[in-house]
């Protein structure tokens, strides 16, 4: 060890001296060269990768036995579980390909931050329910040894769901299946509304449903952070690139009917580099697509749904990014601080930010409606042509309110049934889903991230059936509409 | 959320200090004093050997397992005794005092003993909790949460109290009087935010939360909030600056023509 410890020094005076006698330069000029010359050595010693040529630290590993394409919160709880899951101890390595290091455009640090359990698909309540755990116990989950504990800024403050005269037994029925669940939701008459809340508007309303606990808002970029820091210190790579192709062999078979399958699998992924043509291609074992808004792109690159349509090789992954706004505004007489996640029948919703009378709302446009995709730019319009007159009838303060500001963020929509895909591809045999949340992804992150590792590493669901939450039911037309969608 | 989140605060916003960008989490802890050496020593011995960080982990999980024991649900003695006094037997257990209806409060020694006289009591609800300086956490309130009639909670200085616990006390909402939540560090306005469903509290003490940003406007807000209820906290007027009384003067004093 003490000859290892010297001899880097003794090489570099040695080599600096030569240099400086060559070329005579002057000695900022010496200390770069001193240090680029540390860093070649010290990758030459065991420990250090090896490039004598040029530095590739940026580019990803050539094989990795997990590649998870998108590094949001679905992609880093699907790393954080196999991490945990795996047996024995640091037996898969695991990497994350994210595009863009800044999440500017990712749903997960765009989002609202609600969690609730007002499903109607057992298999959402279940899995939100799960998420809230983790959560409340986040610091177990995620300890880092000697790093601060994590803050989520959770709100307690719980959702309100208000049903018209159409909706009230269909909202009666799904309290009776939330309850069944266990989840803590009370049913409550316009009276009883009037009572709790008294600057709500109760017209129109028939029945709404209260979650008294686990439900509320949190900081989904402390999630986030949290996952990323927890990761990275159990072994999990990340890299700073953008899939581009996938390289994979193809096998002909025949099923019992005689029908002809050819089913593929993936063997190489390839890496590309920002702002450059170099690639890198990742040799993997397993492929998760969690891109999110953009995960059909990353299943067309795959050969999902290049055949004749109808059926299963031709059978697309219908998730494709939808733009929804979200708006801040200021009112000063507006609800206290008892309000909770309001979402209106007319499927505007609001809540409370912070202590200073602010408030952040939307609505999700109509399919007619639908804004482009393409940019994140605000459509100021809409707030005032559908927004405001639906928050202004459901709560007379809110006719005097002032707009501060607004973003938009990408919903992963599934055009299907508006519900995730988890699971593998019956096809292409080694890519896993994790995607097509509709909105409600960042509530159901780490459950869905247990599930799709329990999936690779014991081939079924364990904990959490949710086997009708596979790609198959694309195919089969089984769908599992969520009524209760914002 | 990006950036949009700056402008927006009328209120001086307090988030993680530092999460803004991709590092900010990473070895933000700045040990102090006389630990530093220590610590710096057993990080540099975890980060380079197996073990030590397996020892590590292993101490860590171990506190939490202690935790967790000391708020496990008294199962037995609720089958047998009855759901007050297995609320009392936790209670007591973790250094608190009870007082049953009627009678005079139980409280354990300096050793931390104390008289099981109250397992006769079956059918004798419990009034008052003194629950001050604990290690009651979200799961031990399931004892807590079985005594219907309870009427005084004083959850003081309870280290392990915070804003989940406080969504978890509706039940009691139509007998609890007195809350007082009075120097809980983890306890923030968010979690005050779920006391509204405490409608038959008449006096509430939510002074010295150093978690809560705002404490003369939380004050406020939570005045508002549960009209019939006395709060006791900090002291609203504190937040204002003196300069107010200045402006006054200017407006006073004559125009230059």
């Amino acid at each position: 060890m003490l000859r290892t410890a010297s001899w880097p020094r003794w090489g570099r005076t040695l080599l600096a001296r030569g240099l400086g006698s060559r070329r005579g330069g002057s000695a900022p000029d010496q200390n770069g060269k001193v240090s680029e010359i540390k860093k070649k050595i010290q990758s030459v010693l065991p420990g250090g990768a090896w490039n004598p040529l040029y530095d590739t630290s940026y580019l990803p590993p050539e094989h990795s036995d997990v590649v998870i394409v998108g590094g949001g919160v679905i992609g880093l709880s699907v790393a954080y579980w196999l991490k945990r899951l795996e047996k024995p101890r640091g037996a898969i390595r695991v990497l994350v390909v994210e595009r863009d290091h800044t999440y500017s455009r990712a749903s997960t640090v765009l989002s609202v931050g609600g969690i609730r359990q007002q499903f109607s698909v057992p298999e959402n309540i279940q899995l939100s329910l799960f998420s809230i755990e983790f959560l409340r116990n986040i610091n177990e989950y995620l300890a880092v040894v000697d790093d601060p504990p994590l803050d989520i800024q959770f709100n307690p403050s719980g959702y309100l769901l208000l049903a018209s005269e159409k909706g009230a037994a269909l909202m009666e029925s799904n309290v009776k299946v939330q309850r069944q669940e266990g989840a803590k939701v009370c049913l409550m008459s316009p009276e009883q509304l009037r009572n709790k809340f008294p600057w709500i508007n109760t017209e129109g309303v028939a029945l709404a449903s209260y979650g008294m606990e686990h439900e509320g808002w949190f900081d989904p970029w402390c999630l986030l952070q949290g996952l990323r820091r927890k990761v990275q210190s159990m072994g999990v790579l990340f890299c700073h690139g953008e899939v581009t192709r996938f390289i994979s062999s193809s096998n002909h078979m025949e099923t019992r009917s005689g029908e002809e399958l050819t089913l593929k699998r993936i063997h190489e992924v390839h890496v590309k580099v920002d702002h450059s043509l170099e690639y890198q291609p990742v040799e993997c074992a397993i492929v998760i697509n969690a891109a999110g808004a953009w995960s059909g792109q990353i299943a067309q690159l795959a050969g999902i749904g290049k055949g004749p349509p109808g059926t299963l090789q031709g059978t697309k992954l219908p998730v494709e990014p939808r733009k929804r706004y979200v708006y801040v505004w200021h009112c000063p007489q507006g609800p206290g601080l008892e309000t909770p996640f309001v979402i209106d029948p007319s499927g505007v919703y609001f809540r409370r930010e912070g202590l200073g009378n602010n408030y952040l709302g939307g609505c999700s446009p109509t399919e007619e409606e639908e804004p482009d995709p393409g940019n994140l730019e605000v459509d100021h319009d809409f707030f005032q042509d559908k927004v405001w007159p639906s928050l202004a009838q459901r709560v007379p303060a809110f006719e005097t309110l002032k707009a501060r500001s607004s973003w938009a963020g990408y919903y992963d929509y599934n055009t299907f049934d508006q519900n995730g895909v988890v699971g593998p591809h019956p096809l292409v045999i080694n890519m896993y889903f994790a995607t097509g949340f509709s909105g409600h992804g960042l509530q159901q992150a780490p459950a869905v991230g247990r599930a799709v590792a329990e999936m690779v590493l014991q081939g079924h669901f364990q904990t959490i059936d949710l086997s009708p939450f596979l790609f198959s039911r694309f195919y089969l037309g089984e769908k599992v509409q969520e009524h209760n969608i914002v | 959320m990006a950036a949009p989140r700056a402008p927006l605060h009328l209120v001086a916003p307090r988030w993680n200090a530092g999460t803004r960008g991709i590092r900010g989490l990473s070895r933000a802890a700045a040990p102090e004093g006389n630990q530093k050496k220590g610590r710096s020593l057993l990080q540099f011995l975890a980060d380079r050997f197996y073990d030590v960080q397996a020892l590590r982990e292993y101490l860590l999980r171990k506190q939490a397992w202690k935790m967790h024991q000391k708020n496990r649900p008294f199962t037995y003695i609720r089958e047998r005794y009855g759901p007050y006094a297995a609320g009392a037997y936790f209670i007591l257990k973790l250094g608190g005092a009870v007082k049953f209806q009627g009678k005079e409060w139980i409280r354990s020694n300096a050793r931390g003993h104390f008289s099981l006289d109250f397992l006769k009591l079956q059918t004798v609800p419990v009034e008052a909790v003194d629950a001050s300086g604990c290690a009651v956490n979200y799961q031990g309130l399931d004892s807590l949460l079985a005594l219907k009639e309870l009427q005084v909670l004083w959850l003081q200085r309870c280290p392990h109290v915070d804003d989940w616990c406080l969504s978890r006390l509706h039940p009691l909402a139509s007998s609890l009087q007195e809350l007082s939540l009075a120097g809980c560090p983890k306890i923030s306005e968010r979690g005050l935010a779920c006391l509204h469903h405490l409608q038959n509290l008449r006096k509430l003490d939510i002074s010295d939360l150093p978690a809560v940003s705002n404490p003369g406007l939380t004050q406020i807000l939570v005045e508002e909030m549960l009209p019939d209820c006395k709060v006791v906290g900090a002291d609203w007027a504190r937040g204002l600056k003196v300069g107010q009384e200045e402006q006054y003067q200017d407006i006073t004093s004559p125009i230059p023509a």
